[in-house]
């Protein structure tokens, strides 16, 4: 197999790693802030479960997450393993990062000074009002590093994705790896993950600029 | 004409039996400008929470403007009203906090212009127009398209004196207005409130500049201890006052 086969190959499994990398953060981040809501709710029941479903969430390997969502459904009820592993390796990556992105969100929300709400209070502003006009940007301004962070993370995650088998770049390095007892496969996988990542970081760095107006 | 009345207010907090408030009362006629002293701890931020709607009290009742915003039930309880009676009831203050609590991701006009369009429903070309001449009025004119960073604290909390103001309010609080700023930049807040009480708006300041208060207020309150120990004309409590408790507290602030 030449290089340019093999390049062509893994470029494939690339389309397929965004796959799991966009959807991923389509849903994880939004679902995050509905996590994070309940962990901080009022009612003892409701924020003790979420907290205990994170732990779990953040205490165990993605990897083990990534067999259950595949293969529970079958294990547990006989039912047929998905066709199209994508979705059950979007759903556990989605799940597994909105736990992470619910902890970044609420550490946000509650490093905000009581006095933001207080003003807004006296202004009139509704509660709903309150959090998405004055609350949620300075909120997203704050986390915006660490949410950097996990999405350079998640770059690297999907290749966890072999573990079910899902085409991605890097399940498809690890076959051609296997059948042509070369080491040259992962050393492409690893400059798209790096140039993927350059990307990464240069699209948060502008949109961190972007959010820079104010201090 | 009474435009705020707060009668009878109990509070303690997590500790029950350490009662911050002490069945006080307290009524704000139009017009009137009311300087509120006492030391540390006596409760006065408490006060004007409790006004505010900040802080709910235990017992005790509330009313602007013939409103109620809280009464007593049948237990001596506090009761507050429903939510769209306390935001016709939150139309009829404002308050101005010790460290400004400007939004700090909006420009100085946005800070001015955001709840008039959002909460009382104003265009965005009358908000505007309202905050601009509040700003000038301020003596900032000039900075509508800063962010509260900055400015300086004088300048922020002129400017939270703005964002206040520009909801039109019918009284407005102060809880401490100049202790956050640098000594030199105090004036020129006092100055501000000063020409707010030249043009009769009614005010409720707490403060520890006692000569402003002398100077400035229609009416004293002496609190100390979660009570009104004695309350009167400025000059009367401020110069001649009856208490010996006002006497002590006054003798420390003289230099
Ligand atoms: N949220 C709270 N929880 C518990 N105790 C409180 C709370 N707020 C105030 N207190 C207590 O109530 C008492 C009165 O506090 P308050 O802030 O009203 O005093 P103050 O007269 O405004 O004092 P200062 O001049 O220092 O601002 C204090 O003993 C304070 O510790
Ligand atoms: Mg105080």
């Amino acid at each position: 197999m030449t290089l340019l086969t093999m390049i062509v190959k893994l470029a494939e499994g690339l389309g397929k790693t965004c796959a799991i990398f966009f959807l991923t953060l389509l849903f994880s981040l939004p679902l995050g802030m509905v996590v994070a809501l309940l962990r901080m709710s009022k009612n003892r029941i409701v924020s003790g479960v979420t907290r205990f479903i994170i732990s779990i969430l953040r205490g165990t390997p993605l990897m083990l997450q990534l067999l259950a969502v595949t293969y529970g459904p079958y294990y547990l009820f006989g039912a047929g393993v998905a066709r199209n592993k994508l979705i059950p390796v979007v759903v556990a990556f989605a799940i597994n990062y909105a736990a992470y992105f619910a902890e970044i969100y609420r550490g946000g929300i509650e490093s905000i000074p009581v006095g933001q709400y207080e003003a807004a209070e006296v202004l009139g502003y509704t509660r709903l009002q309150t959090f998405v006009r004055i609350i949620l940007p300075q909120v997203i301004k704050r986390i915006l590093p660490s949410i950097t962070n996990e999405v350079v993370t998640l770059v690297k995650d999907t290749s966890m994705a072999f573990t079910v088998s899902y085409q991605e770049m890097f399940t498809i390095g690890k076959q051609i790896a296997n059948s042509q007892t070369s080491f040259t496969p992962f050393l492409v996988a690893g400059v798209f993950y790096y140039v993927f990542n350059g990307v990464v970081d240069f699209a948060m760095g502008r949109i961190e600029k972007r959010l820079n107006y104010y201090q | 004409m009474k435009i705020m009345e707060l009668t009878h207010v109990k509070k303690s907090f997590a500790d029950a039996t350490l009662h911050v408030l002490k069945d006080i009362s307290l009524s704000v006629e139009k017009g009137e400008v009311v300087a509120i002293i006492g030391p540390s701890g006596s409760g006065k931020s408490t006060l004007l929470r409790c006004a505010t709607l900040l802080t709910d009290m235990d017992a005790g009742e509330l009313c602007y403007d013939g409103i109620f915003a809280a009464k007593n039930d049948e237990n001596g309880r506090a009761v507050y009203a429903d939510k769209a009676t306390l935001k016709q009831v939150r139309g009829k203050f404002g308050l101005v906090f010790q460290n400004f609590n400007l939004f700090p991701h909006y420009s100085v006009l946005k800070n001015l212009t955001d709840a008039q369009i959002h909460v009382l429903g104003r265009s965005k070309e009358e908000a505007e127009h309202r905050a601009r001449a509040l700003l000038d009025k301020m003596g900032l004119g000039d900075r509508g398209s800063a962010y509260p960073c900055e400015l300086s604290g004088g300048q922020q909390q002129r400017v939270a004196i703005a964002r206040a103001l520009a909801m039109d309010p019918e009284i407005l609080f102060f809880d401490e207005p100049t202790s956050a700023l640098d000594p030199e930049l105090t004036g020129e807040i006092l100055k501000v409130i000063r020409a707010l009480a030249d043009e009769h708006m009614t005010m409720v300041i707490v403060t520890h500049e006692m000569a402003f208060a002398r100077e400035v207020a229609d009416r004293v309150i002496f609190m100390s201890g979660g009570v009104i120990v004695e309350e009167g004309p400025a000059r009367q409590v401020m110069d001649d006052p009856k208490e010996e408790r006002t006497r002590q507290f006054l003798r420390n602030y003289q230099r």
